[in-house]
């Protein structure tokens, strides 16, 4: 139990997702968790504004319904199979974040400086939810896939195109890493 | 009943993305600073594991439930569409640090502003859907 409590490896816990693709595929699915934003459209008639959300969006139940069960996932392994958060940062990792005014590194999955709602109640801290929002939505559907569609199936199925979408993906968040950080923080 | 095979995958889904700490933004930001394995051999095994599982269903002609040739879907080819909306979503992940697996994940684990990010999220698949056949692919 001990065990289970601590934080997982990557090399226990990389496989674990690719054994979640594997099923998902054996189900005669797939592994897709943006396509769920086009379902959600759907099902606010947004069929009527964009021939992208014309489709019956009951067919996609099945994945809403693996939506619900990550949440599910997500509670119980937080608040059932985890000993209080500590996430083993490299010391220079919570440093660079120190001298960008997150001085709760590891402390909690993520920094209060932008998820608390003292700041999310800030006119910045909004504008940061949203924007990172919207670029995931937005970019995820227009790529056709994220981390799960692209760079775990795709790639596990050494598509070209995921290799190209995932090395985007990194393009994009290395810019925002080192060049937009110091000018948003 | 038959959809509570895709209840229990998504809930063991949330469960190893929370204990791998892979929903955590300071695990993202610390990938993209170069500055820890651990988000990469998460990465990187479950692409390794992916192919030799793929690889073998392949061989052995492992047939899915309705019967017909296991396989993943096909991806779109367009290169702009995968460099550009690629790029956007990187810059999305890097900030929110969460990608659209994590964020229910994460409202399961009581962060409840990530919803904002969601709410935005359908907006801007909402706009991509209206403005999609303007762009490029």
């Amino acid at each position: 139990m001990e065990y289970i409590l601590q934080p997982w490896p990557w090399f226990i816990s990389g496989p674990l997702i690719a054994l979640v693709m594997f099923i998902l595929v054996y189900f005669g699915k797939t592994f897709g968790m943006s396509s769920n934003l086009e379902t959600f459209c759907a099902m606010c008639r947004a069929g009527k504004k964009a021939k992208l959300f014309n489709f019956n969006w009951r067919d996609q139940k099945w994945n809403l319904i693996v939506v619900l069960g990550a949440v599910i996932g997500g509670f119980i392994a937080r608040f059932v199979l985890s000993n209080p958060i500590h996430i083993d940062l490299n010391p220079e990792t919570i440093e660079h974040l120190q001298q960008l005014g997150f001085n709760n590194a590891g402390k909690s999955l993520l920094p209060p400086e932008i998820y608390s709602w003292e700041y999310v109640l800030s006119i910045k801290g909004l504008a940061i939810l949203i924007a990172g929002g919207f670029l995931i939505g937005f970019g995820t559907r227009y790529a056709g896939g994220c981390t799960s569609g692209h760079a775990i199936t795709g790639l596990s199925s050494l598509q070209l195109s995921s290799l190209i979408a995932t090395i985007s993906f990194f393009i994009g968040g290395l810019f925002m890493v080192h060049i937009l950080f110091p000018l948003i923080f | 009943m038959k959809y509570l095979k895709f209840l229990l995958v998504g809930i063991f889904f949330g469960i190893v993305l929370v204990k791998s700490e892979a929903v955590s933004w300071y695990r993202i930001y610390e990938m993209f600073r170069f500055e820890s394995f651990h988000m990469y051999g998460i990465i990187g095994s479950a692409v390794l594991t992916g192919i030799i599982l793929l690889l073998i269903a392949k061989k052995l002609n492992l047939k899915n439930i309705e019967g017909s040739i296991m396989q993943a879907p096909l991806k779109n080819k367009g290169l702009t569409r995968n460099i550009v909306g690629g790029t956007l979503f990187g810059l999305g992940w890097a900030l929110s640090g969460a990608c659209p697996g994590p964020m229910y994940i994460l409202v399961g684990t009581g962060v409840f502003s990530i919803l904002i990010t969601i709410v935005a999220a359908i907006f801007g698949t909402f706009v991509y859907g209206l403005l999609k056949d303007k762009l490029p692919h």
